[in-house]
């Protein structure tokens, strides 16, 4: 049996016990980060805690909310809106940070793509983040569907009929996942379920994947240089703190990080009370109406880009171009040949161009599927998505042609 | 070497009696994701149709969805004269001639908005377009509205059970 001995205090019982003081160094204080970057670097920190926002709104909101199709409308807008005490404060601190989350997720994604962080022993962190953007995308569609209103039916009806495939008339499969022929009690239930246990575990458990990817090959810097963490870090608690190209992560870079998080949180509580309208379509306060379509059905804007993506061929090649703009992001790590690690701007022309118009595409696309399609938006549309596709099919030849920085 | 066959034995002894459970427990979750006979039993409609007006557009429903039944004027048959593939959707009852289908765009699902002075259907969704006899004049649909089984019983048609019509139809690719 392991040695114990009477214990001098009670950190020293828990430590002969759990090995607290190893899991905090491990953890925090000997988790090393390098000085060269930037608040990008915090967005990590800003989802987590806008996680734990929609964790704990959703906890309360759970108490009153009633998964039935007579029910769902008006547990929402009468018991949680009017009846409880700052039940309009839950649903609105959930409603802004279930789309505030995915505005931050795009821009750590895109700081990752900017800083070539998914590169040399990155790619498990890269790949487990774009897993956890396919779990929180399938998080957010579900809990779309639960207020039961006109956009939750329709767009539940919509997304859906995706899974019969177009041309292969898997009706079987639609009626399957529906539990019926058309989206109603089966389906309430169902994705109620998935929003509220099956979804945020996988969700908890990819976040931590996530982090277990990060702490080998440590995070990346502004300049992608490779640091030496053992020597880098050996010199930092030698005393020369100033000359080292390390800090701990905590409390050194948590301190800054927390920094970003209180300005994040000026800013989403200014949403959540002043402006919180954004995250809550006016159509949706209209009942589920299975006889009636909304005159125009549109998703939130996070999903805007990728249904553009459908939206201008015919349903076949729509839905293979979709199901491309899904996936093709995960295989960006193989996808890029260039054996450089920097800043976009820094690595020639070509990847420079590539990043920019992937960007801006990204937005124009997002532009259009808001836009009924119509005239010249169709048009726009049209070309959009093809650029899209077009650039993920020329990475790896511009990028094999990149020459060392 | 006794040992660790011995230990290959269990292991596979163990894989099995697992693989086993996976595949039962499997087709058990499946199950209880299918539609609930309730929900099946109630999937049939009867329609009248005899009060029906020509050129007014109306909504019924059948299993959940919409269907649209249009009773066709003379002019609108006079059009579709030749057109072997709008002949082949009308459904005769009696001497009226009917065009009723299920009132979902066969794109995505949204129900497509008939308007009455062009004699036509618009989806607002993504733009597609359906002619009086259901056939697509605009994409993206892939295909005319389907028409859901039916089965004429004099002056009635039940939605969800097969007559031979309908059947004819499947058979010729008409309809899904």
């Amino acid at each position: 049996m392991a040695h114990f001995t009477k214990a001098t205090s009670v950190k020293d019982w828990l430590n002969q016990r759990l090995a607290i003081d190893t899991v905090e160094k491990v953890m925090a204080s000997e988790y090393w980060i390098p000085k060269n970057i930037n608040f990008l670097w915090a967005m990590g920190m800003v989802l987590v805690i806008t996680f734990a926002f929609l964790v704990v709104s959703g906890i309360f909101l759970l108490m009153y909310y009633v998964p039935t199709v007579e029910g769902a409308f008006y547990s929402v807008n009468y018991t949680i809106m009017r009846e409880v005490d700052f039940g309009w404060l839950w649903r609105h601190v959930h409603g802004v940070a279930a789309s505030v989350v995915f505005l931050i997720i795009y821009i750590h994604m895109f700081t990752g793509i900017y800083y070539g962080s998914y590169k040399k022993g990155r790619e498990m962190i890269w790949i487990s983040g774009m897993l956890l953007f396919v779990a929180f995308s399938t998080e957010a569609f579900s809990g779309y569907m639960l207020p039961w209103g006109q956009m939750s039916y329709w767009a539940g009806m919509v997304i859906t009929n995706l899974f019969a495939g177009g041309s292969l008339h898997a009706d079987g499969l639609v009626e399957w996942i529906r539990g019926d022929y058309v989206p109603s009690q089966a389906f309430i239930g169902r994705f109620f379920m998935l929003h509220v246990l099956l979804v945020p575990l996988a969700i908890i458990g990819l976040i931590g994947l996530h982090f277990a990817a990060l702490r080998i090959p440590h995070v990346n810097n502004q300049d992608g240089e490779e640091i030496d963490f053992e020597a880098e870090s050996k010199k930092y608690l030698d005393g020369d703190k100033k000359g080292s190209k390390v800090m701990r992560f905590a409390n050194d870079f948590m301190s800054k990080d927390m920094m970003v998080v209180g300005i994040y949180l000026v800013f989403f509580f200014y949403l959540v009370f002043f402006h919180y309208g954004f995250a809550m379509d006016p159509v949706n306060f209209d009942p589920a109406d299975g006889l009636k379509t909304p005159a125009h059905i549109y998703p939130e804007w996070y999903f805007l880009w990728s249904y553009e993506i459908l939206r201008p061929f015919n349903i076949d090649l729509g839905l293979i171009l979709f199901g491309f703009a899904q996936v093709i992001f995960i295989f960006l790590p193989f996808l890029d040949r260039s054996p450089n690690t920097c800043a976009a701007n820094r690595r020639g022309v070509a990847f420079k161009v590539w990043f920019w118009l992937m960007l801006s595409n990204m937005i124009v696309l997002t532009a259009m599927g808001k836009l009924p399609p119509e005239g010249v938006f169709s048009q726009i549309g049209l070309v959009a998505a093809i650029v899209f596709v077009a650039q993920w099919i020329a990475l790896p030849f511009i990028t094999a042609k990149e020459k060392k920085v | 070497m006794e040992n660790s066959s011995r230990r290959g034995f269990m292991g596979k002894a163990f894989g099995a009696v697992a693989a086993v459970g996976a595949v039962g427990s499997l087709v058990a979750m499946k199950k209880t994701w299918d539609p609930l006979p309730s929900v099946k039993a109630a999937g049939f409609t009867t329609l009248d149709m005899s009060n029906y007006v020509e050129g007014v557009m109306v909504t019924e429903k059948w299993r959940g969805k919409p269907i649209f039944v249009l009773k066709k004027s003379a002019e609108v048959m006079e059009r579709e004269k030749g057109n072997a593939a709008a002949e082949a959707r009308n459904i005769k009852i009696g001497n009226d001639n009917f065009m009723v289908a299920i009132g979902l765009c066969t794109h995505l699902g949204c129900i497509p908005a008939f308007r009455k002075d062009t004699n036509d259907f618009l989806c607002a969704c993504h733009g597609g377009m359906f002619d009086a006899s259901g056939l697509v004049t605009q994409v993206p649909p892939p295909r005319g509205f389907d028409i859901p089984p039916f089965k004429i019983e004099g002056n009635t048609l039940v939605l969800g059970e097969v007559g031979p019509e309908w059947q004819a139809m499947k058979d010729n690719g008409v309809t899904l």
